[in-house]
């Protein structure tokens, strides 16, 4: 067992749940006892070698993990043809390598959090599981853990993306699962959460709620960054066998923020080691945006206090991404901590950047990856170029892009 | 200024009525209230996320939002009401966001200078009580906390801790304004809760109709309703004064009807 120092950044939350200001645990009366009960079986079950064991064992063979860690070198030329030269006349343009997470089951990150929540919720005898989604990734996943587990599954998504992600939701009933479509609000990913949660406080002594992202009341950010965080210590130690060296920047896209947090978080202590979080810019961020860091103010929402898009009256505002699973008006608390004492940096890139990233990585490396991670290359299009030829820069590829080629067709004026 | 809220239950099983703020004319349904017996006002602020709330006021919050009510316009509504019954306490119940965005201190004093006399935040459990609670506390408005069918006896005493003007059972693990709890199960919590606190217990969530509310009142110190009012508000939007007036009568006279038996 290793013991964290003193002055790490990797020892949040506080008892309370906090990260600094961040976080906590915002819930009605009715859920409190059952968010208490959750962080005292989940941390009965970190201590628990056999709950790791299984942990483990599923990822590896029946998500696939580890995923490649891969060097792309048609990128990299492509990106160093456009780079100024340094300072000091040195050549510019890093090198350019992918965590591979498009390539587990269900073809993005959100299973391994499944998988970890869907063993806590057995663990605490629940027969019942729900989930909010939005692009449907996350449903998707959680319906494909629950036909492996044989539990019956709900699925809350907004009217509006029940009608714009049909093959997901088909993908859905295919596994089992039962989807709701949400016509209360704006009929979007928000309003699902609202509806899961009342799902949750009516069925409390049955029902586990498995949160997609590093959000939500306490123990939440917390579970499902350390499940996602199989990311980042697989590709910490995948770059140090290959390259004997550590990466130079980690980038990642962010919605919720959960794979960004998994990428980052085993990062967080080795201080050489910059990181850089890319919120969705949607038509611009004077305009409609998702990017609630570089638009929002801390505010309580869904559990926790975070950065939030909202008017001065504290109404929530509707998010906007060509990326449904960046459409959320919040962010985790644990990126709003590391935001705010300097840890990682943040940006944004707009729809229009992230869908010239996501055509650059389709013909110069051969992988059509989801609009997700497109923002993340979009951000590693603008920054590679600045840095030197023997910078390292790690992007997290966390999705695929089967599921948005019509969204992309559509914005590039192509019929199929 | 908890002792409106003190008196209004002193007097014996007290009838608290809900509505929400800005759905409708509101100043209208409020003098309506107060006319067909309501001791307590309960004034809902809206809110875009009202996720622990049933359809009827989910639509509620987003036809007074959609009609563009803003916080301060709460406030005039909580002040002119004062003003006008000056006896009769009132109580903001809704979000934790629209309460702390421009800061605790900056709420409890505005609620103060609108002579509100206490606050339910339905997502601010005790465990993250200094977002709010001190705040209040100071201005000398009352925190009234919930406690559900959920809320064990290991956890009541933090419940209770901080909280004043009276305690808010929420008889069903739910939400607002669809099924209604046994009567033998409110019975057996309000008489768990009483041990425990000295405040008014008042038993609230799906709550509708007069005979309900003079069973509950047998046993609790008050009867909260609201869905079945909102939904007046829904029906008969500018004319739902009158109708709010006649259910209000009828379910005080059901409730006061037990201060006699009681006594």
């Amino acid at each position: 067992m290793t013991i964290e120092p003193r002055n790490s950044f990797r020892n949040t939350p506080d008892d309370r749940g906090h990260f600094g200001q961040f976080g906590g645990r915002f819930v009605a009366e009715t859920l409190m006892p059952l968010v208490l009960e959750l962080e005292r079986e989940y941390r009965k079950a970190k201590q628990d070698p056999a709950f790791a064991a299984e942990f483990d064992d599923l990822l590896e063979h029946y998500v696939g993990r580890p995923s490649p860690l891969y060097y792309a070198p048609r990128i990299t030329e492509e990106l160093r043809k456009g780079a100024k030269p340094g300072p000091n006349g040195q050549k510019m343009g890093a090198q350019v390598w992918f965590k591979r997470d498009e390539l587990n089951h269900t073809g993005a990150h959100k299973i391994n959090n499944c998988i970890g929540q869907i063993l806590l919720a057995i663990r605490m005898g629940k027969t019942r599981i729900i989930a909010e989604t939005g692009a449907g990734q996350h449903g998707v996943a959680t319906a494909t853990v629950c036909a492996r587990f044989g539990l019956p599954c709900v699925i809350y998504m907004g009217a509006k993306d029940v009608e714009r992600q049909q093959p997901n939701v088909f993908r859905m009933r295919l596994l089992g699962a039962e989807v709701v479509p949400v016509t209360s609000g704006a009929n979007t990913l928000k309003d699902a959460m609202n509806e899961a949660l009342r799902d949750w406080v009516a069925n409390v002594h049955d029902t586990f709620y498995i949160i997609g992202t590093a959000a939500g009341p306490h123990p939440y950010p917390e579970l499902v960054r350390d499940f996602q965080s199989v990311i980042g210590k697989e590709a910490r130690a995948q770059m140090l066998a290959r390259t004997g060296r550590l990466p130079d920047l980690l980038v990642a896209a962010i919605g919720g923020g959960s794979n960004a947090i998994g990428l980052f978080h085993p990062f967080l202590d080795d201080t050489s080691v910059k990181m850089l979080g890319v919120e969705a810019a949607g038509h611009g961020l004077d305009k409609e945006h998702a990017a609630s860091l570089a638009g929002g103010r801390p505010g309580i929402l869904h559990g926790n206090k975070t950065f939030l898009l909202q008017d001065e009256d504290g109404q929530i505002a509707e998010a906007h991404s060509i990326s449904a699973g960046l459409d959320y008006p919040g962010i985790g608390p644990e990126h709003a901590w590391l935001k705010e004492i300097g840890r990682v940096d943040y940006t944004s890139v707009t729809d229009t950047e992230a869908l010239e990233g996501f055509q650059l990585l389709c013909r110069t490396e051969g992988i059509i990856p989801a609009l997700e991670p497109s923002h993340a290359i979009a951000a590693v299009v603008k920054v590679a170029p600045t840095m030197p030829e023997d910078a390292i820069v790690l992007a997290n590829l966390c999705g695929r892009g089967d599921k948005d080629i019509f969204t992309v067709a559509e914005a590039l004026g192509t019929k199929l | 200024m908890t002792d409106r809220l003190s008196s209004a239950f002193a007097k014996g099983p007290a009838l608290v009525t809900f509505i929400t703020a800005g759905d409708g004319p509101t100043p209208a349904i409020l003098d309506a209230l107060v006319a067909g017996g309501a001791d307590v006002i309960e004034l809902g602020m809206p809110f875009t996320d009202p996720m622990a709330d049933g359809p009827a006021i989910q639509a509620a919050n987003l036809r007074s939002l959609g009609a563009g009510t803003r916080t301060a316009d709460i406030f005039k509504i909580a002040k002119d009401f004062r003003a006008k019954h000056p006896t009769v306490p009132v109580v903001l119940m809704g979000y934790a966001n629209p309460m702390v965005t421009r800061g605790a201190e900056w709420f409890a004093k505005a609620a103060a200078d609108a002579g509100v006399d206490g606050v339910i935040c339905v997502d601010i459990p005790p465990e993250e009580d200094d977002a709010l609670g001190p705040q209040l506390r100071a201005a000398g408005i009352a925190p009234i906390r919930l406690a559900t069918p959920t809320t064990d006896a290991a956890r009541l005493p933090a419940v209770l801790d901080g909280s004043a003007g009276f305690l808010y059972y929420v008889s069903v693990a739910g939400i607002t304004g669809l099924q209604q709890a046994a009567q033998a199960s409110i019975e057996e919590a309000v008489a768990r809760l009483k041990a425990a606190t000295d405040l008014p217990v008042a038993v609230g969530f799906g709550v509708r109709t007069p005979e309900q509310a003079a069973a509950i009142a047998r046993v609790a110190d008050g009867v909260v309703v609201g869905s079945a009012l909102v939904e007046l508000v829904a029906k008969y939007g500018e004319q739902a004064p009158k109708y709010v007036q006649e259910l209000t009568a009828a379910l005080a006279g059901a409730v006061h009807s037990a201060r006699k038996v009681s006594a």
